[in-house]
C-alpha cells in the first residue's frame, strides 16, 4: 500500500500546476488514509474512479470496502450512508451530478440534517455530500443545476463550495472532519482550471465558514462563490480601465454564512453586487442582499445588485452562455451602482 | 406474433443474448402460499412453554399500553397516538427477537416494539407527546429514533447493518414499515442494497389492511408483500401477524440466517390495525363493522391465551396475574405522563449543529430577551421553562 501511494504521489507531482479535480482526490485519499472510518459510496466511484475521475485510485488503494460502487440510488445511497454514520462511520457520498441528487431529498432533509437535532444532539452523522454543480461544461439537460438555495434552506446542512484548487483540498478535508453534515458543492466547470498547488504540501485545512478576500477594491463588492468566482476576478480586471477599483469576496461557505467578512468589505467600498449562477429569484443572492443591508444600510451608496442565472430552467448547452452571468453582464451591473449619485 | 421466415434467409438463427444468465434461483426465495401459523397447529408442539407464557405476558402488557397511550390522546397528554392494538405480536416478537447488540429501526406506529425491547415508556412517547422528537438516546438503546417519513428508515438499517459488518461485528438490524411503506422508492431502494449487499438486516412488514384509508389491493398488484422479495434476490416469508409464535419463530430464523452470513429477509405479517391510523381519524369511512369483527376473533392476545389455557400453561390466576401487572405499568404510566415536561426553550438553538453558527446564536439572544421580557411582563419565576 506505501509503495502503491508513493507511485500515486509521484504521479500527481509530475503533472504540476494540480487541477481541483486532482486537488479533491488527493483530500480523499489523505482524509482516508488518515481516517480508517472514511468511507466514499456511490454510484460509479471504484473501478472507473467517477465520471470526472475524482476518486480515481481509491479503490485500488482502500480496497472496494472502503470505497464502494453502490447500486443506481441516490436515496438508497444517502440513506445508507446515515446508517453507517449511525455506526461510527464517516461516509462520503457522491452525488455524480447536480440534479441526480434531487431523489435523495427527503434523506437530506428529513434525516440528515436533522438527526442531530432530533436526538438532542446524540446521534450526530457526520457525512459529507459531493455534489457537483452548475452548468459551463456543455452538459445536456439535468447536468447543470445550481440548486444550492436548496441545501441553503434547510438547517442542520454546511454548504460549501470551492473557488480554488487550493480551497478545493482544504475544504473538503475540513468537510469530511467535521462532526455535521456537509454538502460539498463541487463547481465541475472549475475542475480543470489549475493552479501553483503542490500535492506533496498540500494546504492547510481551512475551517468552514470563513469567507476570504481574493482581491482587495475600494469602489465597490463584488460577492461571490464557486463558478463565478474566476468570472468575478476578471471583471474585476477589466473594471480598472472604468477607474473602478474591484473588491473580490469569496463565500466558500453559504452555511454558515460569513457576515462578518461580507459586511466589514460593503462598509469599506459602499457598494456591492452578488453574483452566481443559480436563479435569481428565490436564489442565495436575495438572502445575501438582504443580510448586507440590513447590516449596512447606512454604509451603502446605491442598492444591493445581484447578477444571477435568469429564473429559466437551465437551459440546452447551446445556449448557456446566455445565461450564465459573464464578465460584461457584472460590469453593466457595476455600472448600475449610481455612481453618478455619489461620485 | 409469429416470426416468418424470408425465403433464402433459412440459414439465419436467432441466438439468446450472449451474456443473459439467472443471477438467482428463484424457487427458494418463494414465500408460502399460506401465511404460517404454529398456534392451533402440529407446530406448537415444539414451541418453547416458557417463551409462549412470556409471549403471552409482553402481550397483555402492549394492549394495555395501546389503550393507555390513546386515553392520554383524550385528555390532552399526548398529541397523536397510533395505536398498534391487534398488531402486538408483531411488535412484541421484532423486539424479543434481537440480541442486545442489534438494532431496531421502528416506524411511528411501532412504540410497543421500543417499549417491548426495553426503553422507557416515557421515553418512547415523547414524539408523541410533542415534547421531544426522540427522548432517548438511540446509541444507548439500540433503537433508531420512530421514523415518521415512510420507509426512509429502511436504508439507515441496511447502511447500520453494513457498517457493522465492516467493522467484524456479528450485529443484526430489524426495520419495521406497514404495508402502504412498502409502495414507496426508500423501500425497494432499501431490499435492492441490502440484497446486493449481502447486509445482516431483517425487513418486517406488518400488513394491516389499509394505510390510512387506502386497502392493499389499492397498494399493490403483487401476490402478497412477502412475494416482493424474490426481485431482490433474497426470501420472502409470509406469516400470520396475529400468531405471536409464528412471528417470533419465523424473525428469529431471519435474524439467525442473517447473523450468520446469509443476508437479508423480508417478512410479511398478516394482520389487522383494530383501531383507527390514529385518534384523528375516522376508520367507519373505510371499513364496515364486520370485517373488524371478524378480525376480533383472530385477536392475537385471545389466540395466545386459549392456546396456553388449552395446554394447562395458564389458568384463570395466571391470567390475572398478568392483568394485574398490565394495570400496575399503566397506572405508572398514567401518573408520570401527567406531569408537565420541563422544557427549556433555549434548547431549540443548542442541537442544530456541532457548534453554534453566528446566525444562530444571533437567534437565541433575540428569543432569550423575548423570555425575559415576559419573565418581567407576567412575574413567572420558571425561568423561561414551559410546557
Amino acid at each position: 500500500m506505501t509503495t502503491a501511494a508513493a507511485t500515486a504521489g509521484e504521479r500527481t507531482a509530475k503533472a504540476k500546476p494540480a487541477t481541483m479535480a486532482q486537488a479533491l482526490g488527493r483530500a480523499l485519499r489523505d482524509s482516508m488514509a488518515d481516517d480508517p472510518s472514511v468511507h466514499v459510496l456511490g454510484e460509479d466511484v471504484g473501478t472507473l474512479g467517477g465520471v470526472f475521475r475524482i476518486t480515481d485510485g481509491l479503490a485500488k488503494e482502500f480496497g472496494d470496502e472502503r470505497c464502494t460502487d453502490t447500486p443506481l440510488a441516490e436515496a438508497g445511497i444517502l440513506g445508507a450512508a446515515v446508517g453507517m454514520a449511525m455506526y461510527g462511520l464517516r461516509p462520503v457520498v457522491e452525488m455524480q451530478f447536480d440534479a441526480f441528487a434531487y431523489p435523495a431529498f427527503e434523506q437530506l432533509i428529513s434525516h440528515v440534517a436533522k438527526m442531530r437535532n432530533r436526538t438532542g444532539g446524540a446521534m450526530p452523522l457526520p457525512i459529507t455530500v459531493r455534489v457537483p454543480y452548475g452548468g459551463g461544461i456543455g452538459g445536456v439537460e439535468h447536468h447543470s443545476d445550481s440548486s444550492e438555495a436548496y441545501y441553503m434552506a434547510t438547517p442542520g446542512l454546511h454548504v460549501v463550495t470551492p473557488a480554488t484548487v487550493g480551497d478545493a483540498y482544504g475544504l473538503l478535508r475540513a468537510s469530511i472532519a467535521s462532526d455535521d453534515p456537509v454538502v460539498f458543492l463541487e463547481p465541475k466547470r472549475l475542475y480543470w482550471s489549475k493552479a501553483d498547488w503542490s500535492p506533496q504540501e498540500p494546504a492547510a485545512v481551512e475551517p468552514i465558514g470563513r469567507a476570504v478576500v481574493r482581491r482587495p477594491g475600494r469602489s465597490a463588492t463584488l460577492i461571490t462563490y464557486g463558478p463565478s468566482l474566476p468570472v468575478c476576478m476578471e471583471a474585476a480586471e477589466g473594471a480598472v480601465e472604468e477607474g473602478w477599483d474591484l473588491e473580490v469576496v469569496d463565500l466558500r461557505s453559504l452555511v454558515p454564512f460569513d457576515d462578518e467578512t461580507v459586511a466589514a468589505s460593503v462598509r469599506r467600498t459602499g457598494r456591492a453586487v452578488v453574483v452566481h449562477e443559480s436563479t435569481g429569484f428565490g436564489g442565495p443572492g436575495g438572502e445575501i442582499a438582504a443580510r448586507i443591508t440590513e447590516r449596512c444600510f447606512h454604509h451603502l451608496e446605491a442598492p444591493v445588485l445581484r447578477v444571477a442565472g435568469f429564473d429559466i430552467p437551465y437551459p440546452p448547452p447551446m445556449q448557456e452562455r446566455h445565461h450564465l452571468p459573464g464578465v460584461d453582464r457584472v460590469l453593466d451591473a457595476v455600472a448600475r451602482l449610481q455612481w453618478e449619485a455619489s461620485n | 406474433m409469429t416470426v416468418q421466415e424470408l425465403p433464402g434467409a433459412a440459414a439465419y438463427r436467432p441466438t439468446p443474448p450472449p451474456a443473459w444468465k439467472p443471477l438467482t434461483d428463484p424457487a427458494p426465495l418463494l414465500p408460502d402460499p399460506e401465511p404460517y401459523r404454529v398456534l392451533g397447529t402440529d407446530a406448537v408442539a415444539e414451541a418453547d412453554p416458557e417463551l409462549l407464557r412470556r409471549l403471552y405476558a409482553e402481550l397483555v402488557r402492549g394492549r394495555r399500553y395501546n389503550t393507555q397511550a390513546t386515553a392520554l390522546t383524550k385528555q390532552g397528554r399526548l398529541a397523536v397516538y397510533p395505536s398498534s392494538t391487534g398488531q402486538e405480536a408483531c411488535e412484541i416478537a421484532a423486539a424479543l427477537v434481537l440480541e442486545e447488540r442489534d438494532w431496531l429501526f421502528p416506524s411511528y406506529r411501532d412504540t410497543l416494539a421500543a417499549v417491548a425491547r426495553g426503553l422507557d415508556p416515557v421515553e418512547a412517547l415523547t414524539l408523541l407527546r410533542g415534547d421531544r422528537h426522540t427522548g432517548y438516546d438511540p446509541r444507548e438503546h439500540r433503537i433508531a429514533p420512530l421514523c415518521t417519513p415512510l420507509a426512509t428508515q429502511l436504508p439507515h438499517a441496511v447502511g447500520l447493518a453494513h457498517a457493522a459488518r465492516l467493522k467484524g461485528d456479528d450485529v443484526v438490524a430489524l426495520a419495521m414499515v406497514g404495508d402502504g411503506g412498502t409502495s414507496e422508492g426508500d423501500f425497494h431502494e432499501a431490499l435492492n442494497f441490502a440484497a446486493v449487499w449481502r447486509a445482516p438486516v431483517v425487513f418486517l412488514v406488518q400488513n394491516n389492511g389499509f394505510a390510512i384509508s387506502v386497502p392493499l389491493a389499492k397498494q399493490t398488484a403483487a401476490p402478497s408483500l412477502a412475494h416482493k422479495a424474490v426481485g431482490y434476490g433474497m426470501p420472502g416469508r409470509l406469516v400470520d401477524g396475529n400468531d405471536a409464535a409464528a412471528m417470533h419463530q419465523v424473525l428469529s430464523e431471519a435474524v439467525e440466517r442473517a447473523r450468520a452470513g446469509g443476508g437479508p429477509t423480508l417478512v410479511e405479517a398478516v394482520t389487522y390495525r383494530m383501531d383507527a391510523h390514529t385518534n384523528a381519524d375516522d376508520a367507519t369511512r373505510y371499513r364496515g363493522d364486520s370485517e373488524v369483527e371478524t378480525w376480533r376473533a383472530h385477536d392475537p392476545v385471545r389466540l395466545l391465551e386459549r392456546e396456553l389455557t388449552g395446554r394447562g400453561l395458564l389458568d384463570d390466576d395466571g391470567i390475572e396475574e398478568e392483568r394485574v401487572a398490565a394495570e400496575r405499568m399503566a397506572a405508572g404510566l398514567r401518573e408520570r405522563m401527567n406531569a408537565d415536561p420541563v422544557l427549556d426553550p433555549m434548547d431549540l438553538f443548542t442541537h442544530v449543529y456541532a457548534e453554534q453558527t453566528a446566525q444562530l446564536r444571533e437567534q437565541a439572544d433575540r428569543l432569550r430577551g423575548e423570555l425575559d421580557a415576559e419573565h418581567d411582563q407576567h412575574g413567572t419565576d420558571d425561568g423561561g421553562a414551559a410546557r
